[in-house]
């Protein structure tokens, strides 16, 4: 069989499944849970470093980023001016050129706004960035963030932080069958099993965050999750059974006694 | 002294103060930040030649949790 690879950008990845590091209790059960979950790859936000407490943890010192792919993310951004600097920043930090752009629209359903995600995706791109592109499930604006040259589209399953699950999957897998870039569900994912529909549906990957940070327990549901991806694919690649109206015996009904 | 406006917060200091002064004593000097200074983004090569005047307005950022 041949190996079935992941890859972004031209990045290769080991796990489909990709998560946040927000929400959690603390450092130490954010590191633990990335670990658990098996992803090389991990979004983080960009935010003014606290000046008067000079003692306070630091994310670096719990996820090395020479260790893990940090996917540096525009979280918070109504605009494509702020989307733009804070991106802008995060290169400079140390050289991110691989990003997810992310520009919200609508503060109550964090719904994106699109017409902003495509004006800084045109721009990124020409600046030199690799884009995975947080988006609506709208098969013509993931089309034309294609067209712009987005690295991957990350339309969502529902509402960021939602946990309602995958609510359009016939917009989902128009995107998936159009799409020549990878497909990773980002938002609104509520359970592995959700995890793992959009996987059999034959997404490239998953992008989880509150799913595992706001779970009774996050360590066991990050591996939940680094599970629920692997079986997803595995399915998909298997290719499932037809669907038929009416029953199939499984024992063989010739030599019955 | 100079007044400035660090991450928002208004400061004062030392005249002929360098951004690279001003990382040094907030320890963050050997930290992955980045830097921008009244909206330009200065590369950490060089904050070493790069000084603060009244007014100036500077933000460090760095990569905190987020999804």
């Amino acid at each position: 069989m041949k190996k079935d690879t992941f890859k972004v950008a031209n990045i290769k990845l080991k796990s489909r499944l990709i998560v946040g590091t927000g929400k959690y209790k603390n450092f130490l059960e954010t590191s633990k849970a990335v670990k658990a979950s098996g992803a090389d790859m991990v979004t983080v936000a960009i935010r003014r470093v606290n000046i008067l407490d000079k003692k306070k943890p630091i994310l670096t010192d719990y996820l090395d980023p020479k260790k893990i792919i940090y996917l540096p993310n525009t979280a918070g951004c109504y605009s494509s001016e702020e989307a733009l600097r804070t991106l802008r920043l995060a290169r400079e930090m140390g050289g991110w050129k691989l990003v997810k752009l992310e520009v919200l629209g609508d503060k109550k359903t964090l719904y994106p706004n699109m017409i902003e995600t495509l004006k800084s995706t045109k721009i990124l791109v020409k600046e030199g960035f690799k884009v995975m592109v947080y988006c609506t499930d709208d098969p013509l604006f993931a089309r034309k963030l294609e067209d712009y040259g987005a690295a991957s589209i990350m339309p969502l399953a529902s509402p960021i932080g939602s946990g309602l699950g995958l609510q359009n999957k016939i917009n989902i897998s128009i995107i998936i069958k159009q799409s020549k870039v990878p497909v990773i569900v980002d938002a609104g994912i509520g359970t592995a099993s959700d995890a793992t529909i959009a996987m059999e549906m034959g997404c490239d990957g998953v992008l989880i965050n509150s799913a595992i940070a706001k779970s009774k327990k996050p360590l066991l549901m990050a591996r939940a999750f680094k599970n629920a991806v692997i079986s997803g694919r595995e399915s998909f690649l298997a290719g499932r059974m037809n669907k038929n109206y009416f029953g199939s015996p499984s024992s063989p009904t010739k030599g019955l006694i | 002294m100079a007044k400035i406006q660090l991450n928002g917060r208004k400061i004062a200091i030392r005249p002929k103060s360098s951004i690279y002064d001003l990382l040094k004593k907030f320890k963050l000097d050997n930290k992955k930040i980045a830097i921008e200074h009244n909206g330009v983004i200065v590369p950490k090569e060089i904050c070493k030649k790069k000084y603060l005047k009244n007014n100036d307005k500077l933000e460090v950022v760095h990569f905190i949790g987020g999804g």
